[in-house]
Order: structure tokens, then C-alpha cells, then sequence
């Protein structure tokens, strides 16, 4: 038994203390924006935000988390798509595939969130989500982009 | 700035909803051919087709069909730009989705060939899609024409509007659509010039790009059945082994397991009501293995065979000009070298996974596939159905790379397990662990090669000798004859098109001494070009500091009969500044390598820049690459899959190797098997030359140009060659 707060709504859920966040969340809560892609915590498909800090959701058990901590997931960033990293990716033409794009832009929007104005080493540096399709180009456009647009805004 | 919001509950429930809803929606639409198929009505009103490519709602939204996959490359945006170019539609109204497996089957095949891989999607299926918008804009026309009672060569198309330009009467595709319908679809259609195109050529932005971003895009991996069950599965990690004992005890006991099984006589499987609690319970099964003949098989015993493949009497012939042994007995320089190719492992960033629903009368499985016909056929011989009571529903692909076109073994796999369960879903999804050892691995190779050069240093012959591993002959042993595997020379070939040589070479003689390890191969995005490149464009490289000249220039000096080889080698080189002094990187002198080849009917070049520190630390800065894929239908797309090209091929290049120990893979997850990150990105500079007057692919070509070019440039910086991958393992450092 766990008390998460995913996007902002307090969730029971049943499930061994043991369970990553990952399968609570893509199993218990029918949120599978967030995804599995290795389990140890090394490619980032899993990135969520708890307390607006990008975190890996794989390796971490539920037990670890309570109500007060918050958890957002990419279903959860904007009602919209209309988070400023969103709209870059739009714009850019960002995702091939897409599978890793969550995890790459909950990593991305938590980056801006501590850092408003990254460098290009910053964004190398920050993301290490590995994508295979190889949108990385792409990715640091569009943060860049998103950085601008988040200042203008 | 930046403020997350926080939605409400009811949010997080309408998700939940939306992604059911996207589900029911995306396997519920009926289609004429499926209800006619199954001898069941449709379960919904739907709008006619106006002929099989091509559906227009009465609200002039207009789906296209398409019978490839799209798994990143962009081939669903592209193959739409062109139906829709014909079609003379509102790109703004266009949507898109996949006839069936079972549709295509019922229908003798109207869709053609739905395999996506060989970088085919848009180069083979480009004339009968093209054709299938014409006809269709040539019906709609033609049921305005009737309904005015004019003749439909005074009315024009565009924009999905229809014009009678007598009278200026107007009307749109959905309000003939029906009638449209009703026509014979015309035999004698005209296609455009591509020079008159409007959207296809055009950047136009991706169709599938919008649910890409909030979550709501669903994969395999997502899909949700109700009643459905999850499996998680361990096969035999030596390949030909099987189970000889499974102690299953502790694992039944535990929570939400409902059964462990075998699958086939090689693997066990748990079933749960969740994966977690499946795979959890999986570790927990205690299976005794019969490892079988390759239980002691490694890398370096697999090694000894294919270097006795490099000198072996008896090889099958790829390409002759000449006489080669003439050619290098007559120079005056003789240059030698070995070089090596490793396995490596696909690793797609979504594991195979497939859901499947077994009952005596019918089988169906929503999958991840590169290829539905292919999937289809293994789905009903492993139900033991008839293709017709069998049905694939294809879903978007978390990345392909050619690991989920021809082989499907992850589908016979959850066939077998719904099988075992009459009437209940279940989901089977490898862990990334199982993913890696269970691959379908880029072939293993090595090439000597043999170079002569005369005394003002020209090239008097050349021989490549391949030894190694034949995908064909482990996929489809039957297209082998007399021991030729026809695709292994891709890039080398002297003709036809597909993947040719760029040079005349007076005196040459490359040919291939299969050697096949245990170890499964597939096709891997690239394919078989991206050994052959490093192979003769390294050694290009070599021949040409050993006489002495610029690796340019002694290129050059062989292409004039390869004029699409040249140009886009040349663009490279003018791009990248070959000639001048690259501007030094924090300190670091600046060094460039080239390649150019010919695969998948397009031709590509690359020049790198890298420098290496005297630790032997290497950084790969800018990447210039040039393609002519003859037509370019979205040149933003293109230059994504150049850009991702380099981050699959150095991938490859940097860390890609997967070796084998006792018989099996020893790498199992990304700790041990490295691929590319952001930080190891060089920027890319891509250019797109389409010449016109052929079709070919972007996926692949340019991935086997990243090494070579990388190779060559390490060289330039180190005086080092290396000749064997990956490049992390060989030292760098300035002596």
C-alpha cells in the first residue's frame, strides 16, 4: 500500500513496497507516457519530476516516495502540450520515433526549470537520456529554443 | 516562466480514458475489405473509400493509408506527401492509418508489400501510391463532373476543392466522396513531375509528431486489453539451447502470478497480472538449461574460423575487373592490411514486446513491427490458423533498426504463451536483459585486403577477401546459391544501382568465404554496407598515404567513371574546408577524414573532424555528410535521418560490440553495451543533392559512412589505424 501525489492528485495504490515508481505509475495508474527501457537506470526513458527535480523512475522503489513528495509525469507537465519545451519540440520537429521523448522532455523542462538559460555544454552536460533514433541535434535546438522563449514569455 | 501546472484528478482519470480511447479508436475503425473479410457487419457507420489509398469524411478530412511502418524514419509523413500531392488535397486535413495484415491479405494484396526495411519505405512503393492519389483525385473529379453533368475535363482539383471553370461552380472531396467511390477506379493514371511537385518535396512537418510529446502516443508496450494479463519470458541465453528443468515452485507462491510456462522447448515464461510482478517472479524460477553444441563458443574461437576464411582456397564471388593477381605482382608497393568487424545488438529503445488473444477460431496480435505480412505469417503457423482467422494489428514502433522486420520471434513467442491460455490477452515484454542476449546481431566479419601501387603511386590492384557471417543464409537460407550470399557486397558491387563501387579499379578481385557462427545475425540498420565501407574506404586511405598523396585526391583519380560517387565526395569536401587547416577546438588541432559510398540506392559522403589528446582522448567535432537519393520527398526529414544516422553509426563506431563468452552475449544493458549520448554528439552539416531520375533511401546509406569517415580522421590526427571496433578500445594516446 502506497500514497503517491502524481500530478497533483493523491493516489492509493496496492502494490509491493519494492515496486519501482515506474511500474506503479505505467501499471496502477495507467500512465504510461513514462517508459521502460533498461531498468537500471541508465537511459532515462523513465524521467519524471518529483519535486521539480528530473528523477529516474525505474530503479526507484515506491516505498521510497509519500504524499508529500510531487510527482509529475509527462502527462502531468502541461494540460496542453503546451509547455515551452513542448512547443519547441513542435516546432523543431523534435521526436522520431518518440519513445524516449517523455524521459527526454521531463529531463529537458526540469533542466530550464534550474537553469533558464543552459549553455550548449549545460544541455550536453544535464541530459543524458539516451535516444537511438538520434534526435540529440534536435534536442539541443530545442531547449535552446525553449530557453529563449521562456525568457521572452 | 516554466510553472508546472497541476492538473486535477479528474485529469489523470481523463488520461486513463484517452489512452483506452486512443486504443479502442485505432483497432475499431472497420474497413470495407475487413467487415467483407470476416463476413461480419461493420461495427460502426464509416465513410467509403474512394479507392484503397484514400478515404475522404464528408468533412474533407482525408485518411490515407499506408502500408509501411513508421518507426521514427518518417516514411508515414512522406508516403502521405505523396498520395496527397496526386490526390491535390488540403495537406492541413490529411491524416493517416494502417490497413491490416489480414486487410492486405483479403484484398489479393492491393497495399503491396508492407515490409519496412532495406530503407524501401518511399523507393519501392513511390509510382503505385502516387498512382492511388491520382485515381482517386481522377474519381472525385469524375463524380463532380456527374453531378453537374459537364465533362470532367473542364474541372480542375486543388486544395481538395473541385472547380467546373465554365461556370465556376465549386465542391469539395467530401461531398463526392461517396459517388467517387461508386466509379471504377481508373487503370491509365499519370503521375506528376516531380519538378511540379507542391507538398511532396517539400519540409512539411512531421504527421505523428503532436502525440509524441504529452505521453499520449501508444506503443506496444502501452497497449491495455481488458482482462489482460502480462508475461515476462527467459530463453536459453546460448542460442540452440533448451530447457531441461524448471524448478517453478517459489515463483507460483508469489503475488499475482497466474502461471509459468514453456515456451517452445527453449524458454519459460511467467505469467502475472502485472509485468512487474511477472518478471519479479521470473528471476525467482530456477531453470536448468541444455546449453547444447555451443556451450563453449566465444568470440576468439569464432575469430580463428573466419581468419581461416581470410586465406581460405575455396570464396564466393562479388566483383572481378581484371586480373588482380596480375595487378599486385606487378607493383612496385605492395599494401596489407586486416580488418574486423564486431556483432552488435540493435537495442531499440522499446524491447520486443507483442499482445496476443488465442481462441480454437482465431488468433489476433497487436505488435511493433517492421513488416505485418511477416508478422502475420508467423503469428498463424505458430496459432496453427489459417493466415485468414489470424490478424496482426500493427502498432508505431519505439525504434526498429531492421531487429523487427524479418524475424518475429518475439510474436511466435506470445502466440505460443496465449496459446497455453485460450480467450485471455496477454502482453508478453522482454526485459531490456532478454533484449540484448536474444538478439538478431549485425553480422561478424574480417577483410584482408591487398593493395599494389605502381611508381608514381597509382593503384595497380586491389583484392578484398570477406570471411564471416551471411545474414541471408541465417534469415533466408533458400536465397543462397552455391554458397553466394548476393547481398554481402553491398557497396562493392560492380553494377545495378542498388549499391555499387565508385571506383575503376584496373586489376580487382573482392570475394567472401561464409563462415556463419552460432550466433543469430539480422539485417541492422545499415546492413552489410556498413562493414564494407569501413573495409575499402580505410584501405583507400591507406593506399593513399602509402603513395604518398592526398586521400582526395588519390580518390578522385578513380572516380571518374562514378560521377554521383564524386559529387557528393566533392560536396563534402568543399563543405568541410578539405584542403585548409581546420580551426583548432579548445587547443586541440583539428583533423578530417573522408568516406563516400553507394547503398540503398542513394549515394552519401561524410567528412570528420576530430581531435584526439595526447591522453588518447577522442571528440568527434563536426560532421559534413552529402546525399543524393535521386528525389528528396521531405528534405527536413532527410536531413533527421543523416543526423540520426551518425548518432546510430558512431554508436557503432564508438562502443558497439557485443561479444560472446561461454556461448553467449556478454553485454546485457547499457552499463556494459554503451551507445552515444548527447554529450558525444558532433554537430552535423547535412547536405541534400537530389540529382533526379532514381529513388533511393535515406535510413540506412549514411550510417555506414560515420566509421570510415571517424576512422580516417583518427588516423589524420594519430598516425594510428585502427582496425577494429570499438574505437573506445584502442589506444589513442600520442607515444
Amino acid at each position: 500500500m502506497a500514497k503517491l501525489n502524481v500530478n497533483g492528485s493523491i493516489m492509493d495504490v496496492q502494490v509491493e513496497d519494492d515496486t519501482p515508481l515506474l511500474w506503479v505509475l505505467r501499471e496502477h495508474l495507467n500512465l504510461t507516457g513514462t517508459k521502460y527501457g533498461c531498468g537500471i537506470a541508465q537511459c532515462g526513458a523513465c524521467t519524471v519530476h518529483v519535486d521539480g527535480a528530473a528523477m529516474r523512475s525505474c530503479a526507484m522503489p515506491v516505498s521510497a516516495f509519500d504524499e508529500t513528495q510531487k510527482i509529475v509525469t509527462i502527462e502531468g507537465l502541461s494540460p496542453d502540450s503546451s509547455h515551452p519545451i513542448q512547443q519547441a519540440w513542435l516546432a523543431l520537429d523534435v521526436p522520431q520515433c518518440g519513445f524516449c521523448q517523455p524521459g527526454m522532455i521531463m529531463a529537458a523542462a526540469a533542466l530550464l526549470a534550474n537553469t533558464p538559460r543552459p549553455t550548449e555544454a549545460q544541455i550536453r552536460e544535464e541530459i543524458t537520456n539516451i535516444c537511438r533514433c538520434g534526435t540529440y541535434n534536435r534536442v539541443i535546438a530545442g531547449v535552446q529554443r525553449a530557453a529563449g522563449s521562456s525568457a521572452a514569455g | 516562466m516554466n510553472a508546472i501546472r497541476n492538473p486535477s484528478r479528474r485529469r489523470i482519470l481523463g488520461t486513463a480514458v484517452a489512452a483506452a480511447g486512443a486504443f479502442t479508436l485505432g483497432f475499431r475503425i472497420p474497413m470495407p475489405g475487413e467487415a467483407a473479410a470476416q463476413g461480419t457487419p461493420a461495427a460502426a457507420p464509416a465513410s467509403p473509400e474512394v479507392n484503397a489509398w484514400v478515404v475522404v469524411k464528408p468533412d474533407d478530412t482525408v485518411v490515407i493509408r499506408i502500408a509501411r511502418s513508421e518507426m521514427g524514419q518518417g516514411t508515414l509523413t512522406g508516403l502521405a506527401q505523396l498520395v496527397a500531392e496526386e490526390l491535390e488535397c488540403d495537406w492541413a486535413k490529411v491524416t493517416t492509418e494502417y490497413p491490416t495484415p489480414g486487410q492486405n491479405l483479403a484484398r489479393g494484396r492491393i497495399w503491396g508489400n508492407m515490409s519496412t526495411g532495406g530503407s524501401r519505405g518511399i523507393r519501392d512503393s513511390h509510382d503505385y501510391v502516387r498512382k492511388g492519389g491520382a485515381a482517386a483525385r481522377m474519381m472525385l473529379v469524375q463524380a463532380a463532373a456527374n453531378a453537374w453533368s459537364v465533362p470532367a475535363g473542364e474541372c480542375r482539383a486543388a486544395a481538395s476543392v473541385i472547380t467546373h471553370a465554365p461556370t465556376g461552380r465549386t465542391t469539395t472531396y467530401g461531398q463526392v466522396a461517396e459517388a467517387a467511390g461508386r466509379l471504377p477506379v481508373p487503370t491509365d493514371v499519370a503521375v506528376k513531375n516531380p519538378a511540379d511537385w507542391k507538398i511532396a518535396g517539400q519540409p512539411v512537418p512531421r504527421l505523428d509528431t503532436r502525440a509524441k510529446l504529452n505521453g499520449s502516443q501508444v506503443y506496444g508496450m502501452d497497449l491495455k486489453l481488458p482482462g489482460m494479463l502480462n508475461a515476462a519470458i527467459h530463453a536459453c541465453p546460448v542460442f540452440g539451447g533448451k530447457v531441461r528443468e524448471v524448478d517453478s515452485a517459489e515463483a507460483e507462491r508469489m503475488p499475482g502470478v497466474k502461471r509459468v510456462l514453456r515456451v517452445g522447448d527453449y524458454a519459460v515464461a511467467v505469467v502475472a497480472d502485472t509485468w512487474w510482478r511477472a518478471k519479479t517472479a521470473l528471476d525467482a524460477v530456477k531453470i536448468t538449461w541444455d546449453e547444447g553444441e555451443h556451450a563453449n563458443a566465444s568470440s576468439a574461437s569464432f575469430e580463428a574460423v573466419m581468419r581461416e576464411g581470410l586465406e581460405a582456397p575455396q570464396a564466393a564471388l562479388g566483383n572481378r575487373a581484371g586480373d588482380a593477381a596480375a595487378g599486385l605482382a606487378g607493383a612496385t608497393k605492395r599494401i596489407e592490411a586486416v580488418y574486423g568487424y564486431p556483432h552488435q545488438n540493435h537495442a531499440c529503445m522499446e524491447v520486443m514486446n507483442a499482445t496476443a488473444v488465442w481462441t480454437p477460431e482465431r488468433c489476433e496480435v497487436w505488435t511493433p513491427t517492421q513488416n505485418g505480412e511477416a508478422a502475420h505469417a508467423a503469428a498463424a503457423e505458430a496459432a496453427g490458423l489459417p493466415p485468414a482467422q489470424t490478424e496482426i494489428h500493427k502498432i508505431h514502433l519505439g525504434g526498429g533498426f531492421g531487429r523487427r522486420g524479418a524475424v518475429h520471434d518475439w510474436v511466435r513467442q506470445v502466440v505460443d504463451i496465449a496459446k497455453q491460455m485460450p480467450g485471455t490477452p496477454v502482453k508478453l515484454l522482454w526485459t531490456r536483459e532478454e533484449d540484448m542476449l536474444q538478439g538478431r546481431f549485425h553480422p561478424v566479419t574480417m577483410c584482408k585486403l591487398v593493395g599494389g601501387l605502381d611508381a608514381e603511386g597509382k593503384l595497380t590492384g586491389l583484392t578484398m577477401r570477406i570471411s564471416g557471417q551471411s545474414i541471408v543464409a541465417g534469415i533466408f537460407p533458400q536465397n543462397i546459391r552455391d554458397g553466394r550470399d548476393p547481398v554481402v557486397f553491398q557497396g562493392l558491387n560492380a553494377s545495378g544501382g542498388e549499391a555499387d563501387i565508385g571506383y575503376t579499379i584496373p586489376n580487382l578481385l573482392i570475394d567472401h568465404a561464409m563462415r556463419n557462427p552460432h550466433v543469430p545475425p539480422g539485417f541492422w540498420r545499415g546492413v552489410n554496407l556498413n562493414q564494407n565501407a569501413i573495409y575499402l574506404e580505410c584501405f583507400m586511405d591507406e593506399l593513399a598515404h602509402a603513395a604518398g598523396k592526398d586521400p582526395l585526391e588519390f580518390r578522385r583519380a578513380l572516380m571518374a567513371n562514378h560521377p554521383k560517387h564524386l559529387a557528393v565526395l566533392n560536396a563534402v569536401a568543399e563543405r568541410a574546408g578539405w584542403g585548409t587547416p581546420a580551426a583548432p577546438v579548445n587547443g586541440q588541432a583539428v583533423h578530417r577524414g573522408l568516406c563516400v559510398t553507394h547503398g540503398f540506392g542513394s549515394y552519401v559522403a561524410a567528412c570528420a573532424e576530430v581531435s584526439v589528446s595526447d591522453a588518447g582522448d577522442l571528440k568527434v567535432h563536426r560532421i559534413v555528410a552529402a546525399t543524393d537519393p535521386g528525389h528528396a520527398v521531405n528534405p527536413q526529414q532527410i536531413a533527421a535521418q543523416v543526423e540520426g544516422s551518425f548518432v546510430y553509426g558512431l554508436s557503432a563506431a564508438l562502443y558497439g560490440a557485443c561479444t560472446v563468452k561461454d556461448g553467449r552475449i556478454e553485454q546485457t544493458n547499457f552499463d556494459t553495451y554503451p551507445v552515444m549520448r548527447m554529450a558525444d554528439m558532433p554537430k552535423v552539416e547535412s547536405i541534400i543533392l537530389p540529382s533526379g531520375g532514381f529513388w533511393g533511401g535515406v535510413g540506412e546509406p549514411t550510417i555506414a559512412v560515420a566509421a570510415p569517415a571517424v576512422l580516417n580522421a583518427v588516423f589524420a590526427a594519430t598516425g594510428k589505424r585502427v582496425r577494429s571496433l570499438p574505437l573506445q578500445q584502442a589506444d589513442l594516446r600520442r607515444t
